[in-house]
């Protein structure tokens, strides 16, 4: 009942804040608003039990992602004081892209017999996640580490190259 | 004595047994997390008045002056005074902030610096919430402290206030590589993020920061960079940008800041005292486990002590110097350690021999590193000499 009542209260908070990201014509609050929906979707992972998916989502969305979206709009001149016109030319094909997104997910969500488990979640979570990691999801996982990797050697040659 | 020996999980057994007198068991439950969360935040306060009056004691000292010394004993209630100073002057935003941004940000500061309370084990069962992700909550909310400075630094609509944002998103970023990089060495051998956990892996006075000194110093130069004290204070560099991301700010909202800072440099020592100095363990703590606070708060002040000293004593670094010896020095010497400690703690050889081979070489890592930049340093003054 009370679990109900906090899920209901964040799952609003977190759609209020992602409505106010495309509505606000400030793109400093957009970005703002960004990172308290992120830190909404934390606040479910925690309601989930999922505490170190809640704490990851904290670190790269609201402690890396969002910052760096902050800090890319501080660094770019104009529309902030102006404010941006919140539509554009392609409105309505996006329009229409973002109604047929709407409507798989609805009946992905309710034509879906979704499994449910009534066992509570084990204890040793983090752990059984690292042996995922390096066991039957290592593939995944390395191809992921590779792409940091080389964006990393990227990002470290374009810098050298100004010098 | 035995309700002594074990003075605050006994006081905070009886508070329980009291309230189940009288409530339903989960109204005990939130009366009782209410209570913990109301204790931790008091205490935040406290010990943040307590550790400004040592600060000010300390770096008088150092500089050959008294320090605070009228309001009370040796000056102990000078910083209740400053704070009702603070409290009672005009709320100030000025005209062009952007409202809003501009007085979330020093409440933000402090909600993520009393958050990283919720973690810290004062003693054998004294934690507001043994997290089994303890460490990594720390780094998180960690970077929440980042994103108020920069919206302080956005919302006063000022250049110097926005110039030290910047600053702070190159310091507070590149910092905070090396610093995860160095906890994650105390986290390998210990095999747990809870912060219990770590401390129950010192048992035995096998202490991580004398097995790893290399970790623990590159963790102690990061967590000063984080601060951002002094010689890292370059988001607030008086002489540079006057006062930096709160130079707009007064009254409370810059005890805000003010606050923020302190109990984030207090929390970080917690911390570099839970990983790398055995937390809350000592002799005859497994009897009488009311000691362990006393050994956990002299094991804080004397590294909090330590931050003091950095603070009296050095001169602020360049911005430039300051990013090179992140990327440069601290991040791949992170990286060096983090591999050595995986490599070795995996070897199948006594426990004794195994921690004698990372200490050996973490001693070996710290000489290289310091023989490299001894190096580079050399051929930078010959190469400017050649210059002319």
């Amino acid at each position: 009942m009370l679990l109900q009542a906090i899920f209901i209260l964040v799952s609003l908070a977190t759609l209020g804040a992602a409505l106010l990201v495309v509505l606000t014509r400030n793109l400093f609050h957009s970005a703002l608003f960004l990172a308290a929906s992120f830190f909404g979707v934390a606040a479910l992972y925690v309601l989930l039990e999922a505490e170190f998916l809640a704490v990851v989502q904290v670190l790269i969305y609201v402690g890396a992602i969002a910052t760096l979206i902050v800090f890319a709009i501080m660094l770019s001149r104009g529309g902030v004081q102006r404010g941006v016109p919140l539509f554009n030319a392609e409105w309505a094909i996006v329009a229409v892209g973002v109604a047929l997104l709407g409507g798989v997910l609805i009946v992905l969500l309710t034509q879906v017999a979704w499994p449910v488990s009534q066992a509570a979640p084990p204890a040793d979570l983090i752990a059984r996640l690292g042996q995922a990691f390096v066991g039957p999801y290592v593939i995944p996982f390395e191809v992921a580490s590779a792409l940091l990797v080389t964006a990393l050697i990227g990002a470290i040659l374009i810098a050298r190259e100004r010098e | 004595m035995g309700f002594v020996a074990d003075l605050f999980r006994n006081l905070g057994a009886a508070f329980v047994g009291w309230l189940s007198g009288f409530l339903p068991p989960w109204a005990v439950a939130l009366v009782n997390d209410v209570a913990v969360a109301l204790l931790l935040l008091t205490l935040a306060l406290l010990i943040v008045l307590y550790v400004i009056w040592f600060e000010r004691k300390a770096i008088a000292r150092v500089q050959d002056r008294l320090g605070p010394n009228r309001a009370g004993p040796a000056g102990l209630l000078q910083n209740l005074a400053d704070a009702m100073k603070l409290l009672i002057k005009e709320s100030i935003t000025p005209s062009g902030a952007d409202r809003w941004v501009y007085n979330l940000a020093p409440i933000l500061s402090v909600f993520a610096a009393i958050m990283l309370l919720a973690v810290v084990p004062f003693g054998a069962g004294l934690i507001g919430e043994d997290l089994n992700v303890g460490v990594l909550y720390i780094v998180a909310m960690g970077s929440l402290g980042s994103m108020a400075v920069l919206m302080a630094g956005w919302g006063s609509n000022n250049k110097y206030a926005l110039l030290g944002g910047f600053r702070v998103v190159a310091q507070l970023l590149s910092y905070e590589i090396p610093m995860v990089l160095a906890m994650l060495s105390p986290v390998l051998l210990a095999g747990t993020l809870s912060m219990q956990g770590v401390v129950a892996a010192q048992a035995g006075g096998r202490w991580f920061g004398v097995l790893m000194p290399a970790a623990f110093l590159i963790y102690l130069v990061s967590a000063v960079a984080e601060t951002g004290r002094s010689p890292f204070d370059l988001l607030e560099a008086e002489s540079e940008l006057v006062a930096g991301f709160h130079i707009e700010y007064s009254g409370m909202k810059f005890a805000w800041f003010y606050l923020a800072e302190f109990m984030n440099t207090f929390t970080l020592s917690a911390v570099a005292t839970t990983l790398f100095f055995g937390g809350w363990l000592g002799p005859f703590v497994d009897r009488a486990p009311v000691l362990g606070v006393v050994y956990f708060a002299i094991k804080v002040s004397i590294i909090y002590a330590l931050f003091t000293w950095f603070r009296a004593t050095l001169p602020r670094v360049r911005i430039d110097q300051l990013m090179a010896f992140a990327w440069k020095v601290l991040v791949p010497g992170a990286l060096a350690n983090l591999l050595l400690v995986a490599v070795l703690a995996k070897l199948p050889l006594p426990d004794l021999l195994n921690s004698l081979l990372i200490l050996a070489a973490n001693v070996a890592l710290i000489l290289t590193g310091l023989g490299m930049i001894g190096r580079s340093l050399r051929l930078q003054t010959q190469r400017r000499l050649a210059q002319g």
